[in-house]
């Protein structure tokens, strides 16, 4: 067991855990956060994608030794900046939600495709969502979503 | 003076000699370095075209992985830079080191090898030894390294020194190492570099 110290949605917060402790399950069991799934726990499906560093993670498969001090943002605090706003308002409009489970890696996927790419082409979504697996088949509502998200932020909005 | 004709006629047929005997002997040398260089070449390829290095000089948009070499899942794709696109980043997974617990490789700016340096064709094969070797030659497309360029990468590129520490699969065993160490690897790619980079004829 070590003592780690790590950034979660802005808070520092501390954890005493085996050093092989995948993130996802310092978020989940040690620090209570469930909004972030397990789905695979083989890095396949991206329902446990969150932000290390600002880059989209698999915390799945991802030791907490090798975190360091980057910052992590979850689904919970991802609605915090404007970007993040924006995805979690288009999600709502769009009603992309059917069973839910991967949704939260979805969400996570989809403000680092816009955070990156505030325009993104038919391919950038085809691509860099193309790791997030839903098994209810809600891709369309998903795509649909991040074009909305894309031209709230694009006007000002976000 | 016939006594001196014949002994000058002496002298320049042994001087003759010792330069035929010389130059024949370079001649020799020559042809035994580039031989050499060509057999340590043979050496470096092996290494090139092992799993560990192959998997990331892809012709297509995506990287394999696995001693079968397949399609990486997850759908990842190479991206503008080689090292995936914004959702989906090399990063995303592949650490600055081995995540041995969870079977994840690492290493410093995971990434893959541009397109102009892909050692397979679109259909996933090797590349002949000739193409590879014209390719890692060719001064356009290798970042205009020369021969002790080349030497000082397989020395001290992190990727490249990756290979021989691969870590752990995800079920836990070792992955395959290269055919030969480091060390033979480094010393292959000298002896080829000091018989001045000779490629293999043919396609």
């Amino acid at each position: 067991m070590a003592t780690f110290q790590i950034t979660v949605n802005g808070e520092r917060r501390e954890v005493n855990v085996d050093p092989s402790t995948p993130l996802l399950w310092v978020l989940r069991e040690d620090l209570k956060m469930t909004g972030t799934k397990f789905g695979c726990g083989i890095s396949a499906c991206g329902a446990c994608t969150v932000h290390v560093g600002g880059v989209a993670t698999r915390s799945c498969i991802v030791p907490i030794s090798h975190i360091g001090d980057r910052p992590i943002i979850t689904i919970e605090g991802v609605g915090n900046d404007a970007v993040g706003r924006a995805v979690q308002d288009a999600w709502v409009a769009q009603d992309v939600v059917q069973c839910g489970y991967c949704q939260s890696g979805q969400i996570m996927s989809a403000v680092a495709l816009l955070k990156s790419t505030s325009r993104p082409t038919e391919q950038n979504i085809e691509e860099s969502m193309g790791g997030n697996l839903c098994r209810c088949g809600t891709y369309p509502r998903i795509r649909a979503a991040i074009k909305t998200a894309a031209a709230q932020i694009n006007k000002g909005g976000a | 003076m016939p006594r001196l004709r014949a002994s000058v006629l002496v002298s320049a047929i042994v001087v003759a000699t010792a330069l035929w005997a010389s130059a024949s002997r370079f001649a020799g040398a020559e042809t035994t370095s580039t031989a050499q260089g060509l057999a340590a070449w043979d050496q470096v390829y092996s290494v090139l075209t092992s799993p560990r290095c192959i998997n990331c000089h892809t012709a297509t948009n995506y990287p394999q992985q696995g001693d079968d070499r397949h399609r990486h899942v997850a759908n990842v794709v190479r991206g503008p830079e080689g090292k995936g696109v914004p959702g989906l980043n090399c990063a995303g997974c592949h650490q600055e080191t081995n995540a041995d617990s969870t079977g994840v490789p690492g290493g410093h700016n995971w990434h893959l090898a541009p397109l102009e340096m892909r050692w397979q064709d679109i259909n996933d094969r090797a590349l002949s030894s000739a193409a590879v070797c014209r390719q890692l030659t060719d001064r356009t497309r290798n970042h205009k390294l020369d021969g002790p360029g080349l030497l000082k990468h397989h020395e001290e590129e992190p990727l490249v020194k990756w290979a021989w520490n691969p870590g752990r699969r995800p079920d836990g065993t070792a992955r395959t190492l290269p055919p030969l160490t480091h060390e033979q690897f480094i010393a292959a790619t000298r002896r080829w570099v000091e018989a001045g980079t000779p490629c293999p004829s043919g396609r």
